[in-house]
C-alpha cells in the first residue's frame, strides 16, 4: 500500500497545472468562460474485497453510545450495490491546466471516535482546521513524510487546530488513542479532483482542451491510471475497475 | 592524613573568582543550595500544574499556552503535556534536588568543616561537578523549549518507549534525547563529586579526628559518596546506550518486530529489561544517595536540641553502613512485575525486607534519644521530629511493597506514589529543611527568623500529611499512577479525594512562600549570629559564623573527643564539651 | 511546643489510622481464585506494620510531650538499658515479622506466578499496544495463526498481524477488543506488546503483569464472578496511557460459547 502511494505521489509531484475545475467535495468553485470538457465515470471492483468489519469501540463507551444499533464499518475498503467502491480519489495527475491554489478552509471532525471525512482531499497551503467534536481527548498523528510529521492531543474542550500542508502528499492519519480511527490526508495541486461516493461515480468537470492523465487511488488497492484528450465540451466517460482480494 | 593539609590557594580576589567561578567549597555548596532552590521551586509549580489537572482536567490553567502552544493550547493541559510534566518533575526533584541539596550541597559546605580541613582535596574538580551539574540542569530545561516538548517517558524512562524516537509519540523526539543527555551529564558531575568527597573524608581530617569521632552527617555524606560512586558510574552507560539507540541506530533497549505508529521499527535483539535492570541498579541506591544525608543530618541535629547524646552512636553507623550495602541487592523489587523470572521476585523481596531492620533501628534510636531529653523546640527540631514521623509513616508502606504478593495488586498505583513520597520525597525535604534552619546561621552570619520557621513547620507538616496520607487510601482502591486524567468507571469515584488532595498540594506549596520569604529576608535582614548559636560539638561550630575563606583562620582545630557529647559538664556551666574544646577541669 | 507536637502528631496517627480501619476506600470486591490469598497475606501486613506504625508514632508523640518538662533542675534522662536491648529487640521482632510475611508471602506468590496452568485452561493471546488491549481467541481449529509484525495494520483491524492469504490457522481467529472468559474455568493469557511496554490491571481480579515487547509472557487466573469489570494499563507507555483500556466480562459457560460464536460471524 504505501509503495502505491508513493508511485502516486511521484506523479503527483511532476504534475503542474493551470486549469481550473470542479470537485464534488466542497463548493464548486466558479466555471471560467469558454469550452469546458467533463470527465466523468464509475469506480467499481472485481474479485472478493476483503469484508467491512464491525468497528468495536468498547473502550470508549462515548462512542459505542453514539452508535448504538449501527456500528461503524472499517472504511479500508468501502464497497456499495453493483461493486461500486467509496473513497476512492480521481484526479488529474499528469496534463493538469488551470487548476489555482484553493483558498476556503477546510474541516476535519473527530465525531464518535471517527474521522469525519474519512478521505479529505486537499491543496497545497490550503487551511485546514481540525475540531473535536466528542466529549473526550483525541489524538491527530499524520504520519507525512514529505511534509512536517506531528503527534499532537486535543482534549475535549481545546480550541481547534489550524494547520496546512504545503507539499503534495498522500498522508495516512491515525489516532493514537484510539487505534481503529484512520484516515487520509490526500494533497494534490490540481483542482480537478474528486472523490467517489458509495455509487462510485465521480465527475471532474471544467477541463479546458487538452491531453489528461486520470488517476484512480484506493488506499488499499493503489493506483491505476489512463490517458484522455478533451477537445472541446464534451463528457468523456472514463471507468476504473479494481481487482480485489479477500486479504 | 593527620594534619590538615595547606590551604592551596590564596584567598582569591575579584567579584567573579570570589563567588562565582570559586573553588571555595563553601561557595560551591550554596551554588549547589542556590541551584536546588531553583530547582525545587520549578519543581513544585510543575506538581501544581498535575495536580490541577487532575483535579480538574478540562480548567483552562491562563497563560500556560504561552509556555506551550501545543501542548497546553487554549491553556488546557493536553495528556502528552501532563506526562512531560510529571517526568519533568521527578527528574528535577530527585536529581537536582534530592540529590543536589542534602549530598552536594550542605556536604561540600560542611563536611570539609566538619573534619577540620580547609578545603576538599580536589578545589578545581570541586567546582568542574558544580557546573557540570548546572549545565545538566540547563540542558534538562532547555527541553521545555523544543517543538516537542519534553520527555514523557517518566523519571525512570523505560525502554523502548523512551529509545524508539519521536514514533513513539510526542516528547519523544529530542526531548527525550536532551533528557538522557542531561542525566548523563549530571552523572559526570555526581561522580566527580563523589571521588572528592572520598578523598576529602578519608585524608585531610584533622589532627584528632578519627573515623569513629567523625560527626554523623559526615559519616552520611562518606557513606553516600560511596554509593553514588557506583551508583552513578552505572547510570552514566545507561544513559549513553539510550542515546546510542536513539541517535545512532543500535538497538541495546529496542528488540524486533516493534510496529510503532503503523511503522515496522528498524531495531532487532535488544532487550527492554536490560534498560530496566541497569536503571534500577542505580535507581534504588539513589533513593538512599537522597535519604542518607537525612539520617546524617537528623542524626547530627537531633541531639543539639535533645540536649543528650544520640542514642546508639555506633550502632547507627553501622546501620547506615548496613543501608548502604543492601542497596545494592534490592533493585530487583521496582520489577517484580516486570518479566523478569518470578523466582527472582521472592531473592529480591527477601534484602528488601531486611533493609527494614537497620532502618528500624535507626529510627528507634531517634525516638530513643527524644526519650528523656530536654528538648529545645526550634525550627531545625521541630523539622527533626517531622522528620521521624514522615520516614516512619513511608517507611510502613514499604513492608507492603517489598512483598510480591502485596504488589501484585498495588504496583503501579497510588500507593506507591505515597510510600516514595514520604520516604524520599517529604523525608528528604524535611532533612533539607532541618539542615537549612540549623546550618543558615553558620553559612551566612545571621539568624532566620523562628516565628516564620515555625508556621513553615506546622503548615508543611500538617499539609504533607494531607497530600500524601490519602494517596494510600486511593492505591488500596486501585487507583493507577500517571493517568493524566481518571476516565475510567471504577476511577471517577475517586476524584473527589484527588481534588482534596489538590487542595492540600496547593495550600502546603502556599505554606513554602513562608520559607522562601524567610530564607531572602534573613540572609540581608536577619540578627547576627554568634560562632555557636545552638550549642553544638562539632568543628564548624568552632569558627566564625561565616567561616573565614582557610574554615579556621590558619590554626586547625585538634579534635579531643566525638561529637557526641551532651548532657556532659562543660566548661563554664555548659552541657556540652564541643570536639576540639581542651579538657575541662574536673568537676568538684 | 512540645505539646503541640504530641497533640497534633496523635490526632494525624488517629485520623490516618481511622480511615484505614474503617475501610473509607477500600480494595474492589475479589473475584479470583487466587485473590483471598492475596487479600490475607495484604491484611496480615496490614495489622502487623499498623501496629508498628501507631506505636512508633505515639511513642515519638509521647517522648516529645514528656521531654518538653521545663521543670527546673530535671536531668536528662537516657532510654532505660541503652541502645543493645533496642537493637536486639528490633532485630528480633521486625526479623521474625518479615520471616513469617516472606514465608506466607513466597507460597503466595509462587502459587500464582510460578506454578504451571492447568492443563484444561482457555487459552486467550492478548496484545497490548499504544493505547488500546486486542484479544484473540483461536476459532473452531483450536490453533492460533502465525504472527507478522509487518502485516499489522490497524485501518483493516489486523491488529495482531495475520497472514489469512497463507496461513489456515489464520483465517478462524477471532480478534476483539473486549476479554470474554467464562466463569470458575482456569484461563492462560499470553501476554504480547506491539511497541512498548504495558500492564495488564483489573484491580478485582488481583492480578497485575507487564507486557514486555519482545517476550511473550504467560499469566493464568480463574474468575470466580460473573460481571464486568476494567482491565486497565500501569505501565506508563505514552500520551494515551489513562485512556488505556478494556473491559473484561465474566460469564457463565453457555453463554461464552454463545459470545464466541456470535463474535466468529462478524470476523
Amino acid at each position: 500500500m504505501r509503495t502505491h502511494s508513493i508511485a502516486v505521489l511521484a506523479t503527483v509531484l511532476i504534475t503542474g497545472g493551470l486549469a481550473r475545475s470542479a470537485s464534488i467535495v466542497g463548493a464548486a468553485p466558479p466555471r471560467p468562460p469558454g469550452a469546458a470538457g467533463t470527465i466523468s465515470g464509475k469506480v467499481t471492483y472485481t474479485g472478493t474485497p476483503p469484508k467491512m468489519k464491525p468497528i468495536d469501540m468498547a473502550k470508549e463507551p462515548n462512542c459505542v453510545t453514539q452508535h448504538a444499533g449501527a456500528p461503524v464499518l472499517t472504511e479500508n475498503v468501502v464497497t456499495g450495490p453493483g461493486n461500486t467502491l467509496r473513497w476512492v480519489l480521481v484526479y488529474i495527475s499528469a496534463g493538469d491546466q488551470g487548476s489555482t491554489p484553493a483558498t476556503e478552509t477546510v474541516r476535519l471532525d473527530q465525531k464518535g471516535c471517527q474521522y469525519i471525512p474519512h478521505v479529505l482531499v486537499l491543496q497545497p497551503n490550503q487551511p485546514l482546521d481540525i475540531y473535536n467534536d466528542d466529549p473526550h481527548s483525541h489524538n491527530i498523528h499524520p504520519l507525512a513524510k514529505l511534509n512536517p510529521e506531528w503527534n499532537r492531543s486535543q482534549p475535549a474542550g481545546a480550541p481547534p487546530i489550524h494547520t496546512k500542508w504545503e507539499q503534495p502528499e498522500f498522508i495516512p492519519v491515525k489516532c493514537n488513542v484510539h487505534p481503529w480511527m484512520h484516515g487520509w490526508h490526500l494533497v494534490v495541486t490540481t483542482s480537478h479532483y474528486a472523490v467517489t461516493g458509495e455509487d462510485g461515480a465521480f465527475t471532474l468537470s471544467g477541463l479546458p482542451a487538452g491531453k489528461y492523465t486520470v488517476t484512480a487511488w484506493q488506499e488499499q488497492f493503489g493506483a491505476q491510471s489512463q490517458d484522455v484528450t478533451i477537445s472541446g465540451s464534451e463528457t468523456k466517460p472514463v471507468n476504473f475497475v479494481f481487482k480485489a482480494t479477500p486479504y | 592524613m593527620h594534619e590538615a593539609a595547606v590551604h592551596p590557594h590564596a584567598p582569591p580576589q575579584g567579584f567573579l573568582r570570589t563567588h562565582v567561578f570559586s573553588v571555595d567549597h563553601k561557595v560551591i555548596g550554596k551554588q549547589y543550595l542556590d541551584l536546588a532552590l531553583v530547582a525545587v521551586c520549578t519543581g513544585m509549580v510543575l506538581s501544581w500544574l498535575m495536580r490541577l489537572h487532575l483535579a480538574w482536567p478540562t480548567a483552562a490553567i491562563p497563560g500556560l499556552d504561552k509556555l506551550s502552544p501545543n501542548g497546553a493550547a487554549g491553556g488546557v493541559i493536553t495528556p502528552e503535556y501532563y506526562l512531560s510534566l510529571m517526568t519533568m518533575h521527578g527528574t528535577i526533584m530527585v536529581f537536582f534536588v534530592l540529590t543536589t541539596a542534602p549530598f552536594a550541597g550542605f556536604g561540600n559546605y560542611f563536611l570539609p568543616l566538619q573534619v577540620g580541613a580547609e578545603d576538599m582535596a580536589f578545589p578545581r574538580i570541586n567546582m568542574t561537578s558544580f557546573w557540570v551539574t548546572l549545565v545538566a540542569f540547563l540542558v534538562l530545561i532547555s527541553s521545555f523549549f523544543v517543538a516537542d516538548g519534553p520527555a514523557l517517558s517518566g523519571w525512570t524512562a523505560y525502554a523502548p518507549l523512551s529509545a524508539v524516537g519521536k514514533d513513539a509519540g510526542p516528547g519523544q523526539g529530542l526531548g527525550q534525547t536532551l533528557w538522557a543527555i542531561s542525566i548523563a551529564i549530571f552523572c559526570v558531575a555526581q561522580l566527580l563529586g563523589a571521588l572528592n568527597f572520598i578523598a576529602t573524608t578519608l585524608d585531610l581530617r584533622t589532627k584528632g579526628m578519627s573515623l569513629a569521632r567523625m560527626p554523623f552527617s559526615t559519616w552520611a555524606w562518606f557513606i553516600t559518596a560511596v554509593i553514588g560512586l557506583i551508583a552513578f558510574a552505572v547510570l552514566m552507560p545507561a544513559c549513553i546506550l539510550l542515546i546510542l539507540d536513539r541517535v545512532a541506530g543500535t538497538s541495546f533497549f529496542i528488540p524486533s518486530g516493534l510496529v510503532i505508529s503503523d511503522r515496522l521499527q528498524p531495531h532487532s535483539g535488544g532487550s527492554p529489561l536490560l534498560w530496566q535492570h541497569l536503571f534500577w541498579f542505580f535507581g534504588h541506591p539513589e533513593v538512599y544517595i537522597a535519604i542518607l544525608p537525612g539520617f546524617g543530618i537528623i542524626s547530627h541535629i537531633l541531639p543539639v536540641f535533645a540536649r543528650k547524646p544520640l542514642l546508639g552512636p555506633r550502632a547507627m553507623i553501622g546501620c547506615l553502613i548496613a543501608i548502604a550495602f543492601l542497596s545494592y541487592t534490592v533493585w530487583g523489587h521496582h520489577m517484580f512485575l516486570s518479566g523478569m523470572n518470578p523466582f527472582s521476585a521472592t531473592l529480591f523481596s527477601v534484602p528488601t525486607l531486611i533493609i527494614t531492620i537497620p532502618a528500624t533501628i535507626v529510627t528507634l534510636l531517634w525516638i530513643g534519644t527524644i526519650y528523656g531529653a530536654k528538648l529545645r523546640f526550634t525550627t531545625p527540631a521541630l523539622f527533626c521530629l517531622g522528620f521521624v514521623s514522615v520516614f516512619v509513616s513511608g517507611g510502613i508502606s514499604g513492608f507492603f511493597l517489598a512483598q510480591p504478593s502485596i504488589d501484585t495488586y498495588l504496583h503501579g498505583t497510588y500507593f506507591v506514589v505515597g510510600h516514595f513520597h514520604f520516604v524520599m520525597g517529604v523525608a528528604a525535604m524535611f532533612g533539607i529543611f532541618a539542615g537549612t534552619y540549623f546550618w543558615f546561621p553558620k553559612m551566612f552570619g545571621r539568624m532566620m527568623n523562628e516565628t516564620l520557621g515555625k508556621w513553615h513547620f506546622w503548615l508543611t507538616f500538617i499539609g504533607v500529611y494531607c497530600v500524601f496520607m490519602p494517596m494510600h487510601y486511593l492505591g488500596l482502591a486501585g487507583n493507577v499512577r500517571r493517568y493524566s486524567a481518571f476516565t475510567d468507571d471504577y476511577l471517577k469515584p475517586l476524584i473527589p479525594l484527588h481534588r482534596f488532595i489538590t487542595i492540600a498540594a496547593l495550600f502546603t506549596g502556599a505554606a513554602q512562600l513562608i520559607f522562601l520569604f524567610n530564607l531572602i529576608r534573613s540572609r540581608f535582614r536577619g540578627p547576627k549570629a554568634p560562632d555557636n548559636p545552638w550549642e553544638a560539638t562539632t568543628l564548624e561550630w568552632a569558627t566564625t559564623s561565616p567561616p573565614p575563606f582557610d574554615n579556621f583562620g590558619g590554626k586547625p582545630p585538634v579534635v579531643q573527643r566525638g561529637p557526641n557529647e551532651y548532657g556532659v559538664a562543660g566548661a563554664g556551666g555548659a552541657d556540652y564539651l564541643m570536639q576540639a574544646a581542651p579538657e575541662p577541669a574536673p568537676a568538684r | 511546643m512540645g505539646k503541640l507536637f504530641a497533640v497534633v502528631l496523635t490526632i494525624i496517627t488517629v485520623v490516618a489510622t481511622a480511615i484505614f480501619v474503617m475501610r473509607v476506600w477500600w480494595l474492589p470486591a475479589d473475584i479470583s481464585v487466587h485473590g483471598p490469598w492475596i487479600d490475607h497475606q495484604l491484611m496480615e501486613t496490614m495489622l502487623s506494620s499498623g501496629i508498628l506504625f501507631v506505636v512508633s508514632q505515639l511513642a515519638l508523640a509521647l517522648f516529645v510531650w514528656k521531654s518538653g518538662d521545663r521543670r527546673e533542675g530535671r536531668k536528662i534522662k537516657i532510654f532505660p538499658g541503652g541502645a543493645v536491648p533496642m537493637v536486639v529487640l528490633a532485630t528480633v521482632l521486625v526479623g521474625a515479622e518479615i520471616l513469617a510475611l516472606t514465608f506466607v508471602g513466597s507460597k503466595v506468590w509462587a502459587s500464582i506466578y510460578q506454578t504451571p496452568p492447568d492443563p484444561n485452561s482457555l487459552a486467550i493471546d492478548v496484545q497490548a499496544e499504544q493505547f488500546a488491549f486486542y484479544f484473540r481467541y483461536p476459532g473452531a481449529d483450536g490453533k492460533f495463526g502465525g504472527i507478522h509484525p509487518e502485516l499489522m495494520n490497524e485501518a483493516s483491524q489486523n491488529f495482531f498481524g495475520l497472514d489469512p492469504a497463507h496461513d489456515t490457522a489464520a483465517r478462524d481467529d477471532i480478534v476483539v477488543p473486549t476479554l470474554a472468559i467464562p466463569v470458575n474455568r482456569p484461563v492462560l493469557l499470553t501476554l504480547r506488546a506491539k511497541d512498548v511496554n504495558h500492564a495488564f490491571y483489573v484491580p478485582e481480579l488481583r492480578i497485575q503483569q507487564d507486557f514486555v515487547p519482545g517476550l511473550v509472557i504467560p499469566l493464568h487466573f480463574t474468575a470466580t464472578q460473573p460481571g464486568k469489570y476494567e482491565l486497565v494499563c500501569t505501565q506508563l507507555c505514552g500520551l494515551g496511557h489513562y485512556n488505556m483500556r478494556a473491559y473484561v466480562e465474566v460469564m457463565p459457560q453457555e453463554q461464552f460459547d454463545q459470545w464466541l460464536k456470535q463474535q466468529a460471524a462478524q470476523q
